[in-house]
């Protein structure tokens, strides 16, 4: 019992290292541009396909087949947000820009359907190490899982040393706080914008290549539930705090594997339960910040 | 002034009257050419559906086009009056047998749970705004297809049983029936829906919205949209209203929900009938049609879903194509770009913004 408990645990981290991937791609975009990317989750997708196609058809070594995934998605992230989301920065309805960010996820996703077909593909092994045991052979922990903690931490560890030491990280928290302001200051928004979707989208390929890892199989439709599970993740740690996207992620892995003991079925709505209560106990979520609206 | 005002009421009136004409057109072209036997089976089956989609794109421009929140839930409130409306009338079969009337309570009973469940919903819900209230939405109406697809309903001598487990966890006596059965759901369910009745609901769902939107209420609730602290200063109740247009959008769903699920004999939650792309369909039907034109809804809901029936090739590019013009309309409609490019080159453009003026 007390191991099983353990080796969920363990589960739950992993999976919750995944989401805070992907979370951190949309706290830093909803930070910087105020706005839910729903395409997110798709470019996860996309890089999944990008790296399933580099190692399976071209025969490429992981490391190149993660490589060109993350260029890919990068691309990708850009060109999105410079052809559908800039046109609506300034515009009168915030509604209007959420509605081009479904328009967007449901294009990637039908895309993704013409191109690959409906059928689940397997994933290839990315990671060939076994794992390690634990506890006379009683735990053992998958390479995968090990591999998802460490590049979580990694990118965590970077990701708040870009934010808080270069200058394109302050940069970026200057155009979050005040646009306008930023902007008097010299500081290039829609550059940072940009850079920002490219970093949140090098961040959903490498979740995509995580996440296809520990469940290997790909659909058109593989990007959808993480996606949004991510975003209650970053709702979760409060939107818009790297730290805070990182410790909801890993609540949310830790409390969705759990649940997950009990039914599948129930987890997802256990997931959406957490999301609705945070939102209505504490909406800033565990780390963020109270924003005063002015009139 | 009086006379201005009896002016704008005609003129409204006049558009709702149009709006009602070319529903009641299209039933009796329908229906003309169902008796005639000019219509091919597959195009009168989907009917039903049609006036289903109609109805949920109605109310949920209610929600989108005249509150101004994003719904992504809706589908979620079409399943509770499903699923509700399927277990009375399964229940009821042998009890009520004049089939119009157990249609009638159960589309009352469909109606006034999706009512129920909106105002439980919304009462939290409502408090949030904007992107925050769209993904609770999402979530809500996911949560519902999750519940539905591990809820088991058995029925024996010693009442109901539930169980969110299995059919073994019902523990029922061997002469019992199950009644909802998990992700099989519901099967057996009296195929009452009929194209007449659907008609019926479309027009009750029009006389409903656009009889709000016209009244105290309604201004009440485009105030709100257009600016919601303007609105709260002139002491205009916020969440009583967005309530009150919640609640409304959600009880129409359900009536959608009843004709569906007596439309099919079997009836079962999955994403694609009561899930997350539903609710989006829904969506790009308001959009299409043009958020806040109610006539736009029902037109825009008829087509495209009369279209991928006529066009059986496109089948594979349906979806994609939605998504291109879901995307193209929002820049051509929002983008600060594309409307000053509107007002200098098209002349509808300017007529519109002296109309806002």
């Amino acid at each position: 019992m007390k191991m099983s408990f353990i080796s969920y645990l363990i589960n739950g981290l992993s999976l919750g290292s995944v989401y805070a991937i992907i979370a951190l791609g949309y706290t830093m975009v909803y930070g910087i541009a105020k706005m839910l990317n729903f395409a997110h989750g798709d470019v996860i997708m996309i890089g999944a396909y990008m790296a399933l196609i580099a190692m399976s058809q071209a025969g490429l070594s992981p490391v190149i087949a993660v490589l060109i995934a993350v260029v890919v998605c990068t691309v990708l992230g850009v060109v999105i947000e410079r052809v559908a989301y800039k046109p609506l920065r300034n515009a009168a309805s915030s509604l209007s820009v959420l509605i081009t960010a479904i328009g967007v996820s449901y294009l990637l996703q039908n895309i993704a359907l013409l191109v690959f077909g409906s059928n689940a593909q397997t994933f290839p092994t990315v990671i060939e190490w076994t794992g390690i045991t634990l506890a006379g052979g009683q735990i053992s922990i998958s390479g995968v899982t090990v591999v998802t903690i460490a590049v979580c931490l990694v990118i965590m560890a970077v990701l708040v040393a870009f934010v808080q030491k270069t200058k394109p990280g302050q940069a970026m928290r200057a155009v979050s706080e005040d646009k306008g302001a930023a902007q008097l200051m010299g500081i290039n928004v829609n550059g940072t914008i940009a850079l920002t979707f490219a970093i949140g989208s090098a961040l959903a390929a490498v979740a995509g290549v995580l996440y296809c890892s520990a469940y290997p199989s790909v659909t058109p439709y593989t990007g959808a539930m993480p996606g949004i599970k991510a975003f209650v993740a970053a709702v979760f740690g409060g939107i818009g705090s790297i730290p805070g996207a990182f410790i909801g992620g890993l609540l949310l892995g830790v409390i969705e594997i759990f649940g997950r003991v009990y039914s599948s079925q129930l987890a997802d709505a256990l997931v959406f339960a957490v999301l609705i209560i945070v939102l209505l106990v504490k909406p800033t979520g565990l780390l963020g910040r109270k924003i005063q609206e002015k009139v | 002034m009086k006379k201005m005002n009896g002016r704008t009421i005609s003129k409204t009136t006049k558009n709702n009257l149009i709006t009602y004409g070319i529903v009641i057109a299209a039933f009796v072209i329908m229906q003309t050419l169902i008796s005639t036997g000019n219509v091919s089976s597959l195009i009168e089956g989907i009917m039903v559906p049609i006036c289903i989609y109609v109805i949920m794109a109605v109310s949920l421009n209610l929600v989108v086009g005249i509150l101004g929140e994003l719904s992504l839930g809706h589908a979620g409130f079409m399943c509770v009056g499903a699923f509700s409306s399927a277990f009375f009338s399964k229940c009821m079969r042998d009890v009520i047998t004049v089939d119009g009337l157990r249609f009638f309570l159960a589309m009352l009973i469909g109606i006034a749970v999706a009512a129920v469940f909106g105002i439980l919903i919304g009462i939290p819900v409502l408090r949030l705004k904007g992107d925050y209230l769209a993904i609770v939405t999402l979530a809500f109406g996911e949560i519902i297809k999750n519940l539905v697809n591990v809820l088991f309903i058995g029925k024996d001598a010693n009442g109901f049983h539930f169980s969110l487990k299995d059919i073994l966890d019902l523990d029922m006596e061997p002469d019992g029936t199950v009644i909802v059965n998990g992700p099989q759901g519901i099967t057996g369910t009296p195929q009452d829906s009929t194209f007449l009745i659907g008609f019926i609901m479309i027009l009750i769902s029009l006389f409903v919205i656009l009889n709000l939107i016209n009244s105290r209420d309604g201004r009440a609730i485009m105030a709100i949209r257009d600016n919601r602290i303007a609105a709260e200063s002139i002491g205009i109740n916020i969440t009583k209203y967005k309530l009150m247009a919640f609640t409304v959008s959600a009880a129409l769903a359900g009536s959608a929900g009843v004709l569906y699920a007596h439309n099919l004999s079997t009836l079962t939650a999955n994403t694609n009938n009561f899930g997350y792309n539903q609710s989006i369909m829904i969506l790009v039907f308001v959009v299409l049609g043009g958020m806040g034109s109610i006539r736009g809804s029902v037109i825009a809901a008829t087509v495209l879903t009369l279209l991928p029936e006529l066009l059986r090739g496109m089948q594979d590019y349906r979806m994609l194509i939605y998504a291109i013009v879901l995307i193209a309309m929002m820049l051509f409609n929002w983008a600060p770009k594309a409307i000053e490019w509107r007002e200098r080159h098209l002349r509808f453009g300017r007529k519109k913004k002296e109309a806002v003026e």
